[in-house]
Parts: structure tokens; C-alpha cells; sequence
């Protein structure tokens, strides 16, 4: 006999990272039934191993309302979740290398003007003055002292345990194997072990949401990439900041007990469909880069690299809406290296779209249908 | 044959495995790359010291081994000129079919590609600590072996050996040979383990002889020797700034004895990180209590092209590690094209193989106590680089579910240190399987990531690419 399980319930979430984590917790505070399939454990993909920038500073700005909404939620983390998971409002500062990267943030600052990023200009004196730590190549940079950093390890797995203790019910070491909609519901399958049917789909499966767009006729072009990681040993604190530079390539930020984490670049190896490491030459540059930044790093050991797997669209922002094609299916997947400073407001607004069919935060920029355009526009006016 | 193959193949560990195997290949006019982090080979067993503090015999150094090093540091010696030798080297990384290698005293970083290569990494330590483990003075047993080996210094004047294993006996008798005055030996193992275990060391009657030989000797010199021991604490001098002594529970009561320094360990563990890099596939070995990369008889991986061999794949100790050695060479031989001697082929693989029975005797002689979780206080230090308490890690588990290694250590930052957990992820796996109530082989094992020990950035930085040994 095989012991499979039927569960019945409201909405059923594929994957718990922190989109489909903060989406259950947000659901259930609406009183909403919540089952959540992880095929491994909750926050232990992308969510849980990323650098832990916790920033608005320098998003597209299509994606500040969402940002924002973001910067509330992570304002309450503590009530919200039950743990502050080393979240500091620490400040951002991006760096300039050049007056034209410095141009370029004044430009960014103007952009953002409406969403009250309190973005901050240092230049010259004032930067060498604030920051005696900072290497040649930095001709000045802004600030955003709001925003900041935390512990993702610690902060993704706490999601999905504030949805448990809300009432989700949560299977992990549950990969979803099959996903079906019987004209009524959806039917999913793991293994022999469990079946979920319920009227309401969130795909928050992140780099590996591409099969449940498939199966509903609406494949998109997404793909995988691994920035890389890496961390020192503890060094005498120094650093309030999270650091980023114009341009991208390395950002990197000291935690409380000294350790410097660095990250950046798209380039790690691939080990399979689900597993990756830095890349040697993705190491190489990082240091080069690091050294450049903070001279006083040249001698500070890494102890240890890593990296994770992560969607991106080629404009490299997520998709978050409706299915174009099935009623009560729902994506939030594709963050593009930069969802979890925005994954707990992209799971408020993927509930809101359960139980309201529409999101009180814009995501039409966000939409499948970008990726089917030429349909669109046969569409009736 | 591919252009992979036709790359020299480079051997990892100049220990008795790394060496026999460096020879096999010589033999058949092969030059291969042979890496160690030391400065000299020998491995552990045999280690050397430096030439400088070289003034001690063969005798002196390796006692009832002095030949076997002999032989070993002979074949090493007359090989010298027909392999790549790079001691004071450092594989940190591997990827893609390329090493990455620190070279210690020119602080430089070279890339090492290979098409075939024999991990030989030997092991390290099995610790599980005891409160006050982290006062100065207070070594493991392998530590306080090589002082005495390498630096020709004793760890203290008056010195309490504690734990398992057959480097118990070993290094309490080396010492006292040496002139230091061991105050104790203290063996968790019970009398009728060793018993009980007597048949299947009969199965090496040379080595079990060798193990009674340093009892009885240590007996006979008045040394105080205790089994059925449960270590409770080093204890420390009035500013907790160095031993003071040590207190155990002999199965009745509580005692205590003064000591300026404790050697203590419970066996080896393997040196995997490597073989975890490389993409070798690992199983929970019941006999070793841990996750282990797999590999056939003649010591070959999942992997192909990557043999392993000696104590990195499995604690057999040195005598296999020769076998294995010269075993997973002749398997890389064979896959190369070469016609190889399968006669020897098979006498290697069946002298390892009878060795299974003389090591599952020595297990049952030395049990990990297995009741050391249940007794570790809440207070005690596991992972000393994060400063991570038994409780932390019990609290971990009853407040967050984690049941699995990595999911530890990414909640607590057990193993997030400088070591990397090399150090505490035995006992952290011990804690974390009877905080659950899972089998050990459950809990699952670190993952491994470069680099395999600290590196500093600057070096990481600046790769050179060097063709090997031109
Ligand atoms: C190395 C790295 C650094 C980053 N740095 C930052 C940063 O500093 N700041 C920032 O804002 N963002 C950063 N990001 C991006 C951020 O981590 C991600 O955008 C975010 O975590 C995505 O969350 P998610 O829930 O969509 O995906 P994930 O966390 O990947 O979760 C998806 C989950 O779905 C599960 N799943 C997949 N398929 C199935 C199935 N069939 N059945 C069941 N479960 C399934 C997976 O196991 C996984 O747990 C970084 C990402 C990486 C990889
Ligand atoms: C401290 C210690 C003391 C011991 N003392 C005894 C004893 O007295 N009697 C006894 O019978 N057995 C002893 N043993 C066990 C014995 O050492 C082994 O059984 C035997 O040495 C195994 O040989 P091997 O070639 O597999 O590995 P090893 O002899 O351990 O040699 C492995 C070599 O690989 C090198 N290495 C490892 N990783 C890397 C890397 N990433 N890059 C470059 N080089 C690397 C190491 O530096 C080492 O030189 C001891 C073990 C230890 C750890």
C-alpha cells in the first residue's frame, strides 16, 4: 500500500525561499489555508546563502514601490519573524571610481527623488574624512544610511518558521514532482508520499521555476547564475558600511564578530542543476577588487568561498504577477541576484493577489506577459 | 590516449601512501607531481624534523617503526630526482582539473593542472572535547606526537594523556621514553572491550604485540594507567591561565590528579575536504563513524581519474596506507594503458583487505564513547574558532528543528571558523545526532569548500599558470 497523503487546502506554494516563505506568512496573517512544498529545507537555496545586502539603493527604479514596502516589513523584522537575524540599518555606500560613476549617482539620486531613499553624496575630504579606509581608486560615493545588511542563514529559515507557527503547514524534503490543474484545481505530486490540491498556485521556486511555467504554457526565458562568495577571517572592526561600488563587480560588508563577507560577479561553477561554488578566476578578481577597495585586506586570510544558484530574465527583473494563461496561478520567481532585500514585500503582494486579484504596490513591470509580446499586441484593445 | 592522460599525474601527501605510490609510478618511468603541506616527507607517521634538529636516530624517533621509516624515507630519497617534489606546499583548491597550490615560503600561488591524481591526505585528530579544553597546555595526542617528533620538545613536564585509541598507549610511552614524566594514562575504553576485541587483533599479532608491549611497559615504569574513565574537565590554575590537572569519573567516583599539560584524542579522522572538492561521491562508513569518500579495492573514485588512498579514505593506518599507496598506482597505470603486475595488484588488495578484521578489533578495543554527547555539559566549548557551546547547539535543534550538519552550522556558526570545522565537526555531528535522536548517519557532513585552509587575499589574487614541473 503506498502511504500517500491528500492534503486539501487554500493556496499552495512551490518552494521556501524567502518569496515563498514571507507569501505563506503573509497568507496566513489573512487567514488564509497555506501549504508550502520545499524539496529541501526552507532557506537553504539562494535565501539563505547570498551576501546579505539589504538595499534599495540602486534598484531599478520601477522596483523602489516595492523596495519600500520591503524597507517597511524589514523595519518590524523582529515582530514579524521573532528574531532580528542580525539586521542593521547600517548604511549602504556605493562607491564611485570615477567622476563619471560619481555622475552617474547624482543621476540616481535625482531618479529616486519621490521614494525618500535619503541618498547622500561624499566626495573628497569629506570621504577621506569618514572613511580613512577606503583605497585610492574611491573618488567619492553615496550613501544611504537606511538601508543595510542581516544574516540571510538566519532570516530566510526564520520566514518560514513564523508561517509554520502562523498555521502553514510546511513540507520540506518535499520536491514537488508533478503539477497539474483538473479544471477546478491544482493537484501537486511529490513523490508517493504526498499530494496537495487547492484552487490557488504561488511558483516561488526561484532558478528552477522554469518546469511549472512550462507545464502551464508560458515558458520563459530564465536562467541560471552563481555570483560568487567569499569570507575572511574575524578582523578588528572597522566597517559599519555595506559596500558596493557603481558599475557592480565586488561589494562587501564586516559582520559584528569581524568577518569581512565579499561578494560579487556572476561567474561561479556550476556543480549541477542545484549546487555551485565560486569560480577560481570569480575568487581572483574578487581579491584583486577587494584589495584595490580596502588595501588593509592584503593580508587578512579567506577562510572559506561559496556560491548559490539564482534566476535571471535577460532584463534581469523578477517576474511577479498573475499566470497569462491559468486563473489562480501566481509566479514570484527570477530576482535577478537582488531578491532578498525585496522577497518579504514580493510575498505580501503575491497573497494580496490570492485574495484580491490585484497587488496595492505596481508590478506591471514585473509581468509574464513582457515575454510574449507579439501576442499582446493582437490582443483587443 | 587522451591529452589528459598524457599530463603528469600528481599525487597529493608524501605520507607512506603518497610515497609507495610515487614510486609505482617512477618504477614504470612515469615523473609525477608530488605536493605536501610539509616540509619534508614522511607524513605523519614518519614525519622528519627539520634537518636543522636532525641530530636524533631513526631509533630515536620512530622506535619499533624505525625501519619501516627507513625504507620509507629511503624509496622517498632515492626517488628524489625522477619526481616533481613540492613540499611546503598547499593544495587549497581544485577545479576543473586543476589544483590550486600555495607555496608557504615564497607566499605564492601556483595552478596545477593534472589528468590523473591520488589524493593521499592522511588524517588528522578525532576530537572530542572536555571542559577546560581550550587552557594553554592542553594538546591532542597527534600535537603532542609531533613536539616530540618534529621539535623534539615534551608539551609539559608532568603530563596526563586522556582518551582512546591506540596513539593512547603510543604517545604516553614515546613520552615517557623521552624523559617526561607522564602522570597518567586515561583510556575511555574498558578492560573488556580490549577482550573482547583480542581475537580480531590477533589478526596482526606483530601490531597487537607492539600495543601490549607499550602497556606493559608503561605499567612496569609505574605509570598509573586507568580505562573506564569518563573525562569531566581539565581543570586550571588559579588565573585559568594554563593546566592545572585534570578530574575523571573512574565508574564509582569522582578523582582528580595535578598535571602541567594533557595530551588528549579519540583516534583519527580523515582528511576529506579535498576528495569532497574534487566531486568524489561520500558514504557513512559504519567502522570509521563518518562520512567517507567511495572508492573500489584498488582505490578508485566516483571520480574518474582521482584515486584515493591511505588514512584520507579510511583510518587503516600506516601499513595499509603503503598498499593503498602503490595499489591506487598501479590502478592509475592500468588506466592509463600500461600493463601492470596484476599478480601484486591482487596481493595488495588482499593484505588491505585482511587488515578489515584487525581494524573493526580495534574499534571494538577503542569505542568511541559513545555516551560523550549525553555527558557533554551545556557550558562546554565544541567549536573554540566561533566559541560555540553544547548548549548553543542543543538549543539550536529544540528551537529551530535544524537536523542536518549544514543546516547547524549555518544556524549556530559551528564549523564557521578558522578550521572550518575540521576540528569540532565530529563532536558537533555526536551533539547533533542525540539532540535528535537521528543515527549519525543522518546528520549528514560539512560540506567542503575552498579554500581547504586559510588563505591570505592577496594571494588569491595573483594566480600564476604553470604547466606541471616544466
Ligand atoms: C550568492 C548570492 C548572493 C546574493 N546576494 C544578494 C544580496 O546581497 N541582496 C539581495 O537582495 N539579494 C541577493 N541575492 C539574491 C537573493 O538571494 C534571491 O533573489 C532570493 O533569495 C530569491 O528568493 P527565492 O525565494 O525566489 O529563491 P530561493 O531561495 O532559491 O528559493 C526557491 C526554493 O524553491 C525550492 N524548489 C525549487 N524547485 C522545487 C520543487 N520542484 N519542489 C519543491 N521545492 C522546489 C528550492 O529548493 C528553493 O529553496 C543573492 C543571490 C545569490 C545566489
Ligand atoms: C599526528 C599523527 C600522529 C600519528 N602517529 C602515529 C604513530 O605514531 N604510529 C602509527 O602507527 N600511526 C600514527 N598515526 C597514523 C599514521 O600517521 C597514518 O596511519 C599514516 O601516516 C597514514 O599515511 P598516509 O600516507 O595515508 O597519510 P599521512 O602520513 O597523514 O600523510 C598525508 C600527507 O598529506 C599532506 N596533506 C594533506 N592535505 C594536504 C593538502 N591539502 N595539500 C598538501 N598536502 C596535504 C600532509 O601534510 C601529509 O604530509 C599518526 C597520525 C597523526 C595524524
Amino acid at each position: 500500500m503506498t502511504g500517500r497523503k491528500t492534503v486539501h487546502t487554500d493556496v499552495a506554494i512551490v518552494g521556501g525561499g524567502i518569496v515563498g516563505a514571507s507569501a505563506a506568512l503573509a497568507l496566513r496573517q489573512m487567514g488564509i489555508g497555506v501549504v508550502l512544498l520545499e524539496r529541501d529545507l526552507c532557506g537553504s537555496r539562494s535565501s539563505g546563502v547570498n551576501y546579505g545586502g539589504v538595499r534599495r539603493q540602486g534598484r531599478p527604479i520601477n522596483q523602489l514601490p516595492l523596495a519600500q514596502r520591503a524597507h517597511r516589513i524589514w523595519g518590524r523584522l523582529r515582530e514579524t519573524i521573532g528574531t532580528d537575524g542580525e539586521y542593521l540599518r547600517s548604511g549602504h555606500f556605493k562607491i564611485a571610481r570615477s567622476e563619471a560613476d560619481m555622475a552617474s549617482l547624482e543621476r540616481y539620486r535625482a531618479q529616486s527623488r519621490d521614494f525618500d531613499l535619503g541618498l547622500e553624496l561624499v566626495s573628497d575630504a569629506r570621504l577621506r574624512e569618514r572613511c580613512p579606509w577606503l583605497g585610492a581608486r574611491a573618488v567619492g560615493g553615496s550613501l544611504c544610511a537606511e538601508d543595510g545588511q542581516a544574516n540571510p542563514r538566519l532570516v530566510s529559515p526564520a520566514f518560514a518558521l513564523a508561517a509554520q507557527r502562523a498555521g502553514a503547514q510546511i513540507f520540506e524534503r518535499h520536491k514537488v514532482d508533478e503539477v497539474a490543474h483538473d479544471g477546478a484545481k491544482f493537484v501537486l505530486r511529490s513523490g508517493n508520499t504526498l499530494e496537495v490540491h487547492a484552487p490557488a498556485l504561488l511558483n516561488c521556486a526561484g532558478a528552477w521555476a522554469g518546469p511549472i511555467t512550462t507545464e502551464f504554457g508560458e515558458a520563459v526565458p530564465l536562467q541560471s547564475g552563481h555570483p560568487a562568495m567569499a569570507v575572511t577571517e574575524p578582523l578588528p572592526f572597522f566597517m559599519n558600511w555595506s559596500l558596493g561600488v557603481e558599475g557592480g563587480g565586488i561589494y562587501c560588508r564586516q559582520v559584528t564578530r569581524g568577518n569581512l563577507v565579499l561578494g560579487g560577479g556572476g561567474a561561479g561553477v556550476a556543480l549541477d542543476a542545484d549546487r555551485a561554488r565560486s569560480d577560481r578566476d570569480a575568487i581572483a578578481s574578487l581579491s584583486a577588487q577587494a584589495i584595490e577597495l580596502l588595501p588593509a585586506l592584503r593580508h587578512a586570510h579567506f577562510i572559506r568561498t561559496w556560491s548559490g544558484t539564482e534566476g535571471y530574465l535577460p532584463d534581469r527583473q523578477p517576474v511577479l504577477g498573475p499566470s497569462r494563461t491559468t486563473p489562480g496561478l501566481f509566479h514570484g520567481f527570477g530576482f535577478a541576484g537582488a531578491g532578498f532585500q525585496i522577497g518579504p514585500a514580493a510575498g505580501e503582494v503575491l497573497a494580496e493577489l490570492v485574495r484580491d486579484g490585484r497587488s496595492s504596490t505596481p508590478i506591471e513591470a514585473f509581468s509574464i506577459e513582457r515575454f510574449f509580446p507579439e501576442e499582446t499586441t493582437t490582443s483587443p484593445p | 590516449m587522451t591529452t589528459t592522460a598524457a599530463l603528469q599525474p600528481v599525487i597529493v601527501g608524501a605520507g607512506p601512501a603518497g610515497v609507495r605510490a610515487a614510486q609505482a609510478l617512477v618504477v614504470q618511468g612515469l615523473r609525477p607531481v608530488v605536493i605536501d603541506e610539509a616540509s619534508r616527507a614522511g607524513g605523519q607517521i614518519y614525519r622528519r624534523p627539520p634537518a636543522s634538529l636532525s641530530q636524533r636516530t631513526a631509533a630515536m624517533l620512530y622506535g619499533f617503526e624505525a625501519s619501516r621509516a627507513n625504507a620509507v624515507h629511503q624509496a622517498f630519497d632515492a626517488m628524489r630526482d625522477r619526481i616533481d617534489y613540492q613540499p611546503d606546499s598547499l593544495v587549497w583548491n581544485a577545479q576543473g582539473g586543476v589544483l590550486d597550490v600555495l607555496h608557504n615560503p615564497t607566499r605564492t600561488t601556483a595552478r596545477v593542472p593534472y589528468g590523473q591524481l591520488i589524493v593521499a591526505t592522511g588524517a588528522t585528530d578525532r576530537v572530542l572535547p572536555v571542559p577546560g579544553w581550550t587552557l594553554p597546555g592542553v594538546y591532542t595526542l597527534g600535537g603532542a606526537q609531533v613536539a616530540l617528533k618534529f621539535q623534539g620538545c615534551a608539551i609539559g613536564q608532568r603530563v596526563v594523556f586522556m582518551g582512546t585509541g591506540p596513539l593512547l598507549y603510543l604517545v604516553a610511552y614515546q613520552y615517557a621514553k623521552a624523559g617526561a614524566k607522564v602522570a597518567a594514562v586515561l583510556d575511555t575504553s574498558r578492560l573488556a572491550d580490549q577482550l573482547a576485541a583480542t581475537p580480531a587483533m590477533l589478526r596482526q599479532p606483530a601490531v597487537f604485540a607492539k600495543g601490549v608491549y607499550y602497556v606493559a611497559w608503561l605499567r612496569a615504569h609505574g605509570v598509573a594507567l586507568h580505562s573506564g574513565v569518563r573525562p569531566l574537565r581539565v581543570l586550571g590554575d588559579a588565573q585559568d591561565s594554563r593546566v592545572a590537572g585534570v578530574a575523571w569519573h573512574d565508574g564509582s567516583e569522582e578523582r582528580t590528579l595535578a598535571c602541567d599539560a594533557v595530551g588528549f584524542g579519540y583516534a583519527l579522522r580523515s582528511e576529506t575536504q579535498l576528495a569532497d572538492l574534487l566531486g568524489c561521491r561520500f558514504e557513512f562508513a559504519p567502522l570509521h563513524r563518518a562520512h567517507l569518500p567511495v572508492r573500489d579495492a584498488a582505490g578508485r573514485s566516483s571520480v574518474r581519474g582521482v584515486y584515493l588512498a591511505g588514512d584520507g579514505a579510511g583510518i587503516m593506518g600506516a601499513d595499509a596506507a603503503e598498499w593503498a599507496g602503490e595499489r591506487a598506482a598501479l590502478a592509475l597505470l592500468a588506466d592509463r594503458g600500461v600493463a601492470v603486475d596484476t599478480a601484486r595488484a591482487a596481493a595488495l588488495e588482499r593484505k588491505r583487505h585482511k587488515l578489515g578484521g584487525f581494524r573493526e578489533g580495534l574499534e571494538r578495543a577503542f569505542p568511541l564513547p559513545h555516551d560523550w554527547a549525553a555527558h557533554a555539559p551545556d557550558e562546554l566549548v565544541v567549536c573554540r574558532c566561533e566559541n560555540i557551546t553544547a548548549g548553543t547547539l542543543r538549543q539550536t535543534v529544540a528551537e529551530n528543528g535544524a537536523d542536518e550538519m549544514n543546516r547547524l552550522k549555518a544556524l549556530s556558526r559551528v564549523g564557521m571558523g578558522r578550521c572550518q570545522g575540521r576540528m569540532c565537526g565530529v563532536a558537533a555531528a555526536e551533539i547533533l545526532a542525540h539532540a535528535t535522536g537521528l543515527p549519525l548517519q543522518q546528520v549528514g557532513r560539512l560540506r567542503g569548500q575552498a579554500p581547504i585552509k586559510p588563505i591570505p587575499i592577496h594571494l588569491a589574487a595573483a594566480p600564476s599558470t604553470e604547466g606541471a614541473g616544466e
